[in-house]
């Protein structure tokens, strides 16, 4: 059986795993890891490359067809830097792609939504297709949606943190009512998290650290593949509800059928 | 709003008394919380904690993969003048020392610059003295406009200035200053530094607010370790970055941890800190600060820099000079203190390749900050 293949503004992905490009010990083990992933959107953040040179280290290794760049603003705090920010990674990556992160904390880095909504706006009349890194806040997904974001990236857990889905409860609201794809970022630090997103029907998920930190990063890369993959395909097959009591299965009112 | 009652109301003696009266049993909470508070960062680095420090070491490795990666950050320091008018006990720079004072010319910079982007460094730090009529606020303007379009990170390690100061140097593209308070023992302070602007013990503690208040991207802190009680100055440091989290919630933060170094005829340290000990302090600090970035320089030999790495540095320096012109103008000239660790960047980022590090050389684009264009 296949699953659906998974659409974001008109583009058609059939990995519903987004990688990122941070944290990986050289960029060829990076290269590799993200080739074992099967992940179609990597996301690289604009403060690592070096746009002015043909030759950087990080976009060569990043040259396979497979391979769409999302560049992130990570690193910016405020609207304003954001969609300068944006215009130079068009301009120098050639996309208009964007992961739009504004996160003013640097300590935990988490998205500021005032500035994100606003950066958000503006971007989508610039003709971005926009990917906001945001809380799992289901109104602000909402407005985001109507200002014309192409999906939503709500997080799990702090960045980094490998903890797994904390926001679960918001995450269901959000995959309930959104209109646009959600992906799930930041806080995924195992394949079973990423599985447990696909089940419950959030479109894909992006990890970094839970890749680039493993022991052995290209087998894990591997792990999530598959663990996205049994995921998506369990949410489709439609899970069997968990009940909090026994359910026969001769049912005492089969009778009246 | 300032550092100044926290620290009025945290007397030095009471501090080293409760650090070393910390036990065992104090140290195996503060390991065994979800998150250490700063009570539990004095057990940590109490004498106490000598026992556990490979179970803290393990902790800090994990601590800082999970948030760092397995990557290390490049920098080094470009040395623009060796004028200054302080007495510093400990500096080569000290004014009542006689060496020959020079200070680099804008093309000089250039010279300078050309080496270091040549060895692949995109993220330069500019020292100075402390002596305004030459190297005051409008030279370190001259300096960033000169240097900005060949670097992405510029940080500074100057003397202290005034709000205002910051507030003009930061749109010319500063993104980082460094001020190590050298130590927070205020007599002892006093001793080292008896002449001169620096002198002021009062308006050095107070840079970090004037730097937060005027929206530095980062900042760095420390002390001099050797010339008072480093478990308590390395207190006071925590001190003083947790209330700066908490205030100037936008800025980041990182720590050094200079061991005071031989230097022409001046001071030998007061407290030896031992490698051991340092290693507990790096370690102590990664468990009660999972974001800071930790920063080791050349002072360290490459026997100790090759193994700390592992255990929570996050960003080390590499084919440093200490003396203006260092790198290209003036080879011979006096250095501020030597270095421990000669080795090329270009070794020093094979050796963290070979241990699994990938060097990061840029990590920061001055377009991020859309007040620089």
């Amino acid at each position: 059986m296949t699953t659906h293949p998974l659409v974001i503004a008109g583009r058609t992905f059939s990995s519903r795993l987004f990688t990122g490009t941070g944290k990986f010990s050289s960029a060829q083990l990076m290269e590799e890891a993200l080739l074992a992933s099967g992940s179609e959107l990597v996301t690289v953040a604009l403060k690592r490359v070096d746009v002015t040179s043909a030759d950087d280290d990080l976009l060569r290794h990043l040259g396979h067809p497979q391979f769409s760049l999302l560049p992130n603003t990570s690193g910016v705090r405020t609207a304003k830097e954001a969609v300068f920010a944006a215009q130079l990674a068009r301009e120098a990556l050639e996309t208009n792609w964007l992961k739009l992160e504004i996160h003013p904390d640097p300590k935990y880095l988490l998205p500021d939504p005032i500035e994100t909504l606003k950066a958000a706006e503006e971007l989508v009349q610039l003709g971005f297709v926009v990917l906001p890194y945001i809380h799992a806040d289901p109104v602000l997904c909402k407005r985001l949606e109507e200002v014309g974001v192409a999906a939503v990236m709500p997080l799990g857990a702090p960045i980094g943190s490998n903890k797994g889905l904390l926001t679960r409860e918001f995450l269901e609201i959000i995959i309930g009512q959104s209109r646009v794809p959600v992906v799930v970022d930041a806080g995924i630090g195992a394949p079973s998290h990423a599985a447990a997103a696909l089940e419950m029907g959030a479109d894909a998920v992006l990890v970094n650290t839970a890749i680039a930190v493993a022991g052995q990063p290209v087998a894990m890369a591997q792990a999530f593949k598959m663990a996205v993959e049994a995921g998506r395909l369990a949410y489709e097959a439609k899970l069997a509800a968990p009940a909090s009591h026994a359910v026969a299965s001769s049912p005492l009112t089969a009778f009246l059928d | 709003m300032s550092f100044r009652p926290i620290f009025e109301a945290h007397a030095w003696d009471d501090v080293k008394t409760s650090i070393y009266a910390k036990t065992a049993a104090d140290v195996e909470r503060a390991l065994a919380a979800p998150k250490r508070t700063l009570d539990g960062f004095q057990a940590l680095i109490s004498p106490a904690a000598a026992p556990y420090l490979e179970q803290m070491a393990q902790l800090s490795q994990q601590l800082t993969r999970r948030r760092f990666g397995n990557t290390v950050q490049l920098y080094v320091p470009l040395y623009l003048s060796n004028e200054c008018q302080n007495i510093c006990t400990y500096c080569g720079f000290s004014l009542d020392n006689q060496i020959r004072r020079r200070t680099l010319s804008s093309v000089e910079m250039l010279q300078e610059a050309a080496v270091l982007k040549g060895w692949g460094y995109d993220h330069v730090l500019l020292v100075t003295g402390e002596a305004n009529q030459t190297v005051g606020v409008d030279y370190l303007e001259k300096a960033l406009r000169t240097l900005r379009p060949h670097f992405s990170h510029i940080s500074m390690e100057v003397q202290p200035l005034d709000q205002a100061d910051y507030e003009r140097l930061i749109p010319q593209g500063l993104n980082t200053v460094l001020v190590y308070q050298e130590t927070y023992h205020q007599q002892d302070y006093k001793k080292h530094h008896p002449k001169g602007k620096k002198s002021n013990f009062h308006y050095r503690l107070d840079t970090p607010d004037r730097l937060g208040r005027a929206g530095i991207h980062k900042m760095g802190l420390g002390v001099l370790f050797g010339l008072e009680d480093w478990r308590t100055d390395a207190f006071y440091t925590a001190l003083h970055l947790d209330y700066l989290e908490r205030t100037y919630w936008q800025t980041k933060y990182s720590l050094s941890f200079p061991r005071l170094r031989p230097t022409e005829g001046l001071l030998q340290p007061k407290v030896e800190m031992t490698d051991r000990e340092l290693v507990q302090l790096i370690c102590a600090y990664r468990l009660l600060n999972e974001e800071v970035e930790l920063s080791i320089s050349t002072r360290e030999s490459p026997t100790f820099r090759d193994n700390i790495i592992r255990l929570g540095i996050t960003s080390i320096s590499a084919g440093s000079k200490t003396n203006p012109g260092g790198y290209a103008v003036a080879p011979e000239s006096l250095e501020q203190f030597e270095i421990s660790d000669e080795r090329s960047p270009q070794e020093i980022a094979a050796m963290l390749r070979r241990q699994g590090y990938e060097p990061v050389w840029k990590d920061w684009d001055p377009t991020l900050t859309a007040t620089v264009r």
